[in-house]
């Protein structure tokens, strides 16, 4: 029988019908403006208790809440707008203080049992909900230069223990880099070659060159190792710091070689999330010098054996030893708080058990001596010079606080001489998420403010209805019941659009919102294909169920041909794209899939069940 | 039998292609002067493709644009162009690449400007793409369209003989370098989003060639008497109403977009506009013209004779 679709052809339909509109129902609810707090120190914890006491706060001050809730292991308070949003992430995170982690979210309002089931509208991109975008770019200079300058320290280590003399351990400047080592003769150099061989895995050793000296470089699997450990280690201080900061939802991956892409939904201080981010402050703690006059290795005098000048903030000179104490790389934890004594800004520092030795042994037999906390900071500026883009690393290093060890220390201890109360704040978040491994740079920053994402929403939104009606107009005139069949088919590749894409969780854009509105135009080609086609069968003089089954049947190859073409540009687009045009080839390639569905199996086995099977004069179409 | 339907273009005959080759040189024509464009003036390159900062804000109300330019210049941003953008309380502030400054935190220098200036700035939106990062956009995405190309390309060779293949590619480059023209000569601005709409374009003008050199294909087999002149003329007649139904609902909708989408995508949207006008008149007489030109014949796209062969005894 012609145009008979079989039953389980209706139940594949059914039933992609009903996930669709399973997956595509919780975009129906709004999404809440919220406050995400979560516990950041062991001793928090996220109970009733803390609920009645951020809800007491908030009433306090007037702020007007719609609901607090205790989800999992954290606190989210749902508000009306964003601005009380705004207003009440302020006030709740001075009441709280450094335990707790306050982020700014959006919560869905989808019932509990949708949530249970993992319905979840679609993922809004940054464009669509406001925040910022960071790309940003590891220094692997600095990373090949931090290596051999490791290297350099272990070759004169090992030198030293074999007895071996050397006149100058360097890291060369020109081509082909590496370290190179001086030697008297060449009886000592064929010795420590021997040595740096067997102690030195990783590195080339050429001895081969002029005069009496050994050249090291880096192996390229070990360079690579170097790179993608440094990428990892910053990646994951990122990530601490970005908790830090208190960001819902934040995405912190790798993109390429040597770059980071962090997505911070909802931030509103760039400023702050920026210099947080890039910021490489850490701390050292060295003995000041005993010997040498600061004032005169200043005005250009050889500076003692073992020691280098440093300057104060106020532009002093001092003179520290080279060996350090410590760094802060073993610093524990970090609080920043008002100096009882001075009343100015301090940070109280923890150190974790390998520092608090250390610092003990490094302090003992030096009560009364002076220690300094050098400050270090390494920036990276590109400027253009000659229109090319040129990258300049400069370390700026400053000793904030000189004092007296007026007794062993150890675990616990406190530094002052913090500029003001914002940078001891800061650089206690910075000691405690840890050092980036090397320099970081921001190549690209795109920043949508929370009112523009609400009225990109806003604009798609309108534009897609506006768009669907008035397709679904035309197309209903045009080709009258049929045109209203292909109606039906297309609404519901909207549904199905919006089912993939919150399946998926896939980012949302407003080009991928374009994208779904260009599919709505162009979806119905397929059932426009069809339907010409039917007419053409029909004035051949065909019967009108011939009609049908030969218009469906012939329209068939050419729409997959028509659609392949499109799906081919949607994949390059897609593979080449970043952030938001990766949106648009997303719900563009979504649409042409799920259009093949609706308007060829949807739309058929319509036309079958009210036409199909039994005999037609006419078709209205 | 009575066929009730609506129907705005009825059987047609028209002769489209014995200006085939009219329509080949006013094309090319334009072409030539788009590329010339293209080639002498270039294209109006956004911020994601030179690199730069890019600021939009909100004023409360409207404000005075030199008062803002003033407030620049007077933080040393004197280079920084700033202009009204959709209504007059909206201001977008641009900032060419620069030396010295660490670039990153030019955005948040201006913001803190524009806040000293006047309270109640609101920052909608920053943009600021790195030098290295403009010069790789650029590099991947001529790349991006040129794999499309190849990639639809092969696919075209593979379904169709080769003469149909290529006049749909050159209808393609041709919907390709007239959008990027009419961009160039009117210094309408070129970024990541246009990118992406001529990438849409070039799928959708493949598509439309398709559908009609599919026809071509199945009357050549089908139509036994006639010469290919002929044949094509009555396979575009045949594809005529789909053609421009279809082209009418996707222009509908992104003439929706132009209009209501917002600042943000508005080139996109016109990018696209542009691009389905183009797609739709070089799908009727370019695709089939070059195809026309290059001698396609019946023999060329009859089954092969295999199946001949295997019937004999």
């Amino acid at each position: 029988m012609l145009n008979h679709y079989p039953l389980w052809k209706y139940l594949v339909i059914a039933i992609v019908l009903v996930i669709g509109i399973v997956y595509a129902v919780p975009n129906l609810f709004d999404q809440d403006p919220a406050l995400q707090i979560s516990a950041e120190a062991r001793t928090a914890a996220v109970d009733q208790a803390l609920l009645e006491r951020v809800q007491s706060r908030l009433e306090a001050e007037e702020i007007p809440v719609k609901r607090l809730e205790i989800d999992a292991d954290r606190l989210l308070v749902r508000f009306d707008d964003t601005e009380t949003q705004l207003q009440a992430a302020d006030v709740v995170r001075d009441a709280l203080g450094r335990n707790y982690v306050v982020a700014l979210n959006l919560a869905p309002t989808t019932p509990d049992f949708m949530q249970a089931l993992n319905l979840n509208p679609m993922y809004l991109g940054l464009d669509l909900r406001g925040g910022v975008h960071f790309l940003m770019e590891v220094d692997m200079n600095a990373v090949r230069a931090q290596a051999l300058e490791g290297y350099a320290e272990s070759i004169r280590g090992l030198l030293r223990e074999e007895r071996i003399r050397y006149t100058t351990v360097e890291l060369a400047e020109q081509a082909p880099g590496g370290v190179v080592v001086e030697f008297r003769d060449n009886a000592a150099r064929d010795q420590a070659a021997r040595v740096l061989r067997d102690n030195l895995p990783g590195v080339n050793i050429d001895d081969a060159e002029a005069g009496t000296r050994l050249r090291l470089t880096m192996t390229q699997e070990e360079l690579e190792e170097r790179r993608r450990s440094a990428l990892q280690q910053n990646i994951t201080t990122l990530r601490n710091r970005i908790n830090e900061l208190g960001v819902a939802e934040p995405i912190i991956q790798q993109q390429g070689q040597e770059r980071i892409v962090v997505q911070l939904p909802g931030v509103q201080d760039t400023a702050r999330a920026k210099e947080i981010l890039g910021a490489t402050a850490t701390l050292e703690f060295r003995l000041v010098s005993q010997e040498g006059n600061p004032a005169e290795v200043a005005a250009g005098a050889r500076p003692p054996l073992g020691t280098r000048l440093y300057r104060e903030r106020d532009g002093r000179p001092v003179l520290l030893e080279r060996s350090v104490i410590i760094t802060g790389d073993v610093i524990n934890n970090a609080q920043s708080g008002i100096d009882q004594q001075s009343g100015g800004p301090m940070v109280r520092i923890t150190l974790d058990g390998q520092g608090a030795r250390r610092m003990e042994a490094g302090t003992r037999d030096n009560v009364g001596r002076l220690m300094a906390v050098v400050f270090i900071e390494t920036k990276t500026e590109t400027s253009l010079v000659d229109g090319e883009p040129v990258r300049e690393t400069f370390t700026v290093e400053e000793v904030i606080n000189v004092a007296t060890i007026r007794d062993v220390l150890s675990r616990q201890f406190q530094i002052t001489g913090l500029d003001s109360g914002e940078e001891a704040r800061n650089l206690a978040l910075l000691l405690r998420a840890g050092a980036l491994a090397a320099p970081i740079q921001i190549i690209e920053e795109r920043t949508i403010g929370p009112s523009a994402g609400q009225e990109n929403i806003d604009q798609g939104f309108r534009s897609a209805l506006l768009a669907f009606l008035l397709v679904l107009v035309f197309m209903g005139f045009y080709y009258r019941r049929f045109g209203l069949i292909s109606d039906l088919a297309l609404a519901v590749n909207l549904v199905l659009i919006v089912a993939v894409l919150s399946f998926l969780q896939a980012t949302l854009t407003l080009p991928g919102i374009a994208g779904i509105i260009l599919t709505i135009g162009m979806a119905v080609d397929a059932n426009v294909l069809i339907f010409e086609r039917i007419r053409e069968e029909l004035k051949l003089g065909n019967s009108p169920q011939a009609a049908i089954h030969t218009g469906f049947d012939k329209a068939f190859s050419t729409i997959l041909d028509a659609n392949v073409t499109t799906f081919i540009a949607a994949i390059v687009l897609f593979g080449f794209g970043t952030g938001p045009i990766r949106g648009f080839a997303v719900t563009l390639s979504i649409g042409i899939l799920t259009s093949m569905f609706t308007a060829i199996m949807g739309a058929r086995a319509v036309v079958n069940y009210l036409y199909g099977g039994r005999r037609l004069e006419t078709l209205p179409i | 039998m009575d066929i009730p339907m609506r129907s705005i273009i009825k059987d047609t005959e028209y002769d489209f292609l014995s200006k085939g080759r009219q329509a080949l040189i006013g094309s090319g024509i334009v072409c030539v002067i788009a590329l010339l464009s293209l080639v002498f003036l270039g294209l109006n390159l956004g911020l994601d493709f030179t690199g730069g900062t890019l600021i939009e804000v909100s004023y409360p109300e409207a404000v005075e644009l030199a008062e803002v330019r003033e407030a620049l210049a007077e933080a040393g941003y004197g280079d920084a162009v700033a202009q009204h953008f959709g209504t007059s309380s909206d201001v977008l502030i641009r900032v060419a690449p620069r030396e010295g400054l660490n670039s990153a935190a030019i955005s948040s220098d201006i913001l803190r400007v524009l806040e000293a200036q006047q309270s109640g700035v609101e920052m909608r939106r920053v943009e600021f793409v790195g030098p290295q990062v403009g010069d790789e956009l650029v590099e991947d995405g001529g790349l991006a369209m040129l794999y499309a190309l190849i990639g639809i390309m092969l696919y075209v060779t593979l379904r169709f003989e080769w003469r149909l293949a290529l006049g749909t590619i050159v209808a393609t480059i041709h919907d390709v370098i007239i959008t990027l023209g009419i961009f160039s000569l009117f210094r309408v601005e070129f970024d990541l989003t246009v990118l992406a709409a001529v990438l849409a374009v070039i799928g959708y003008s493949v598509n439309d060639s398709v559908v009609v050199l599919d026809r071509i294909r199945e009357n050549f087999r089908r139509i036994r008497r006639g010469n290919a002149l002929k044949i094509m003329n009555v396979s575009i007649n045949q594809t005529l109403s789909r053609t421009l139904m279809t082209s009418l609902t996707t222009l509908l909708a992104v003439i929706v977009l132009f209009l209501l989408g917002g600042p943000a995508i508005r080139n996109f949207s016109l990018a696209l506009i542009i691009g389905v006008l183009v797609g739709t008149y070089s799908s009727v007489y370019i695709a089939s013209a070059t195809a026309l030109e290059l001698g396609v014949s019946r023999e060329d796209l009859l089954p092969k004779a295999k199946e001949e062969v295997d019937e004999r005894p």
